[in-house]
């Protein structure tokens, strides 16, 4: 699966990274139109971020993160070349990673 | 003959154990960081119960420290972006909040070391009402709100 994008570019000593992951995140609360059913929650709980080995943030989400989600942050302590590393759980149980380097 | 298909077998077997073990290992990680999810905060049906929930208060200080960029007027409830910046000393996490959606809190960002004070996403809205920003730091909380008009909300038929 290959369901993020992710990029990482420094400059001066501030690292920006950019995400944008494939994921439908579903709120539970929207009605399918055919069926009348509520399409099933089905969203991602938890992206982190790890320099190294140094967490660097951890988000927590709600069903309200819009569809394929965008995230964005800035750190410092990374220089060119280091790997900056993103994974997601959702709901579900299901989760993905992905890697880069800072550029 | 025999020979070459002992070969193929051990290959087999030897790929399949790999497989098994990245398996174990990723079903393994899910499970340990989901125990961290803070069921209630985003199950809450109002901004206080969910910043206890989250946080355990919801005394806020007003802070002239914390901007929240988004749209005066979002088109599509569905896709709302919001950065969240602040100039506040060692924040320890961020939070954003839809004021009048079903369940408000939308997404809490714990920053670790090194983080700097910004985050940006994109959320959705079910109609007009403020984006609150918390930020944490010192054991204390900060906020800001900003009002964003939805003209077709994003949460739901």
């Amino acid at each position: 699966m290959a369901s993020i994008k992710i990029r990482a570019k420094l400059s001066g000593d501030v690292t920006t990274v950019k995400a944008l992951i494939k994921h439908p995140m579903d709120t539970g609360l929207v009605k399918d139109k055919k069926t009348g059913k509520a399409i099933p929650a089905h969203f991602i709980q938890e992206v982190t971020c790890e320099h190294g080995s140094n967490k660097v943030l951890t988000a927590m989400w709600g069903g309200a993160v819009s569809k394929n989600p965008y995230l964005s942050f800035k750190f410092t302590g990374a220089k060119a070349g280091d790997t900056v590393r993103l994974s997601w759980v959702d709901n579900k149980g299901e989760s993905d990673s992905a890697e880069t380097q800072v550029s | 003959m025999i020979d070459m298909k002992r070969r193929t077998f051990l290959k087999g077997s030897v790929a399949a154990g790999a497989v098994s073990a990245a398996m174990g290992a990723g079903l393994l990680t899910p499970r340990m960081v989901l125990a961290a999810w803070p069921t209630a905060a985003f199950e809450a049906k109002t901004v206080d119960t969910a910043l206890d929930a989250l946080v355990g208060s919801h005394q806020l200080e007003g802070s002239d420290k914390i901007s929240i960029r988004a749209p005066d007027i979002a088109e599509n409830g569905a896709v709302v972006p919001v950065s969240v910046e602040t100039s506040i000393a060692n924040p320890e996490s961020i939070s954003i909040i839809a004021e009048k959606n079903v369940s408000p809190m939308t997404a809490s960002f714990v920053l670790g070391a090194g983080a700097e004070g910004f985050v940006s996403t994109r959320i959705k809205m079910g109609k007009t009402s403020s984006v609150i920003a918390v930020v944490k730091a010192g054991g204390k909380l900060y906020s800001t709100g900003k009002e964003v008009k939805v003209t077709i909300g994003g949460c739901g038929g």
